[in-house]
């Protein structure tokens, strides 16, 4: 049986991404964040799963504004990181887990996700970033990734509470793979930080401290959050961090923090990071006619 | 803290009243379309060199607005998202133009680059007065 060890949630500012590229990690700017991720590369090496379900988002890379997929799951064998505008990154190519994916995009649809399937596609920052921060700059990549695209750029996005819910059904679908793999779950993206207008350099360490702290426990208070509270308190682009909603509800009812890093700036956000693990990772059984149907859960491979 | 959205009108009246601030509402979205797929074709290394070549005669080969077209010419951001752009779309724009988002972002914010990096540098703007327009907070 697979099952799910840890969740992490992380970052994906692209400066992030060229301050490891370009090897600039001992420059003073960009110290503090090194010194910051340099435990959980630690921690995670000897830790390490099978496969990353990786929740982020594209930033018109991927999909422009022709196609935008609520909730997408990447069920392809490899995906090459995106020129997004000035050549690819130059980092491996991500590994995927068509057979895990596959089965999870089966069970959510069955459980009421109506997921987008995508068997092409090149990722950007979104899914790459989070991997150099995890893993530095190895060869290839350690582990399998499936990426899992949330669109958050064009409102409405998924409702914080769908998030937790999505998390929840992807930790059945999880269960219910016969293989035996350690999985984990990462959330990208954010934490505070507003890219555009008059106000743009917003950064509320105050809330996102608060949104950190709610992430362990028991508590589901994170999943209520409407978005307006995400735009007024953590600026237009914090909307994100719903994203880290989706790992939290993947790790059930109780979670315990292991580590977390915050740091202001990289570039215009808020740099947040943090590691967790399930202390009860019990999820409620499924809601629907046929998550609940012997018949169709059968046909899933 | 609630989930409860019953009124689409309401919860979308809500992001007028966020200062200096535009969400990317469908109604962008749609208003945008043109401007931001315009955008998204110097993803391609020869669509660059085409726009760079010429702007203006660029810019027609799109069914844009002649305002789009011009705040794109003047590479006014703010003017861009009013009419419809998406920032990291607007991105492609002012990355062939060689500006990194943090250069980018401060054009919006009435500051110097260098003023705006030292807001950052020193915590960010602060979430204080800037929350909402009716309630003053």
């Amino acid at each position: 049986m697979a099952r799910i060890t840890h969740g992490i949630a992380c970052s994906h500012i692209p400066a992030l991404g060229v301050a490891s590229d370009f090897d600039k990690w001992e420059d003073p700017y960009w110290k503090p964040i090194q010194e910051g991720f340099a435990p959980t590369q630690k921690w995670e090496a000897e830790n390490l799963p099978d496969v990353v379900i990786l929740v982020y988002n594209d930033h018109a890379s991927a999909f422009d504004m022709k196609i935008i997929p609520t909730f997408a799951i990447g069920c392809g064998e490899s995906y090459k990181p995106a020129d997004e505008g000035w050549g690819p990154r130059a980092v491996p190519d991500v590994e995927g887990h068509p057979d895990l994916a596959w089965h999870i995009a089966q069970s959510l649809i069955l459980d009421e996700f109506d997921m987008t399937i995508i068997n092409e596609m090149d990722v950007d920052h979104g899914l790459t970033v989070p991997l150099s921060m995890v893993f530095g700059k190895p060869a290839k990549w350690p582990v399998k990734v499936i990426p899992l695209a949330v669109n958050v750029v064009t409102y409405p996005p998924p409702s914080g509470n769908r998030c937790w819910a999505l998390g929840e059904a992807i930790a059945r679908a999880v269960e219910s793979f016969p293989e035996d793999l350690n999985v984990q779950v990462w959330g990208t993206g954010g934490m505070s930080h507003q890219l555009q207008g008059p106000r743009a350099g917003l950064i509320n360490a105050e809330w996102d401290q608060m949104f950190l702290d709610k992430l362990s426990g028991d508590t589901q208070e994170l999943r209520h959050i409407p978005h307006i509270e995400y735009l007024r308190e953590t600026g237009s682009e914090g909307i994100e961090m719903v994203m880290w909603l989706i790992m939290r509800g993947a790790l059930g009812k109780e979670t315990r923090e292991l580590r977390r890093f915050y740091h202001v700036p990289a570039s215009n956000t808020a740099v947040g990071h943090i590691v967790l693990e399930p202390v009860n990772g019990e999820v409620p059984p499924s809601t629907t006619v046929e998550g609940n149907n012997a018949a169709a859960q059968s046909l899933i491979d | 803290m609630t989930d409860k959205i019953t009124d689409i009108h309401a919860y979308l009246g809500e992001f007028d009243d966020i200062p200096g601030t535009r969400v990317y509402t469908a109604k962008r979205a749609r208003q945008g379309y043109h401007l931001n797929q315009f955008a998204m074709s110097l993803m391609k290394a020869e669509n660059r060199e085409r726009w760079k070549a010429d702007e203006r005669a660029y810019l027609d080969e799109w069914p844009m607005t002649e305002d789009q077209k011009l705040a794109v010419l003047a590479r006014d951001y703010n003017r861009l998202l009013d009419l419809g752009g998406n920032i990291y779309f607007l991105a492609k724009v002012f990355s062939t133009d060689g500006l990194s988002f943090l250069q980018a972002v401060s054009t919006m914010t009435g500051m110097s680059v260098e003023d705006y990096q030292a807001m950052m540098v020193a915590g960010g703007r602060s979430p204080e007065g800037v929350r909402s327009i009716k309630e003053h907070r």
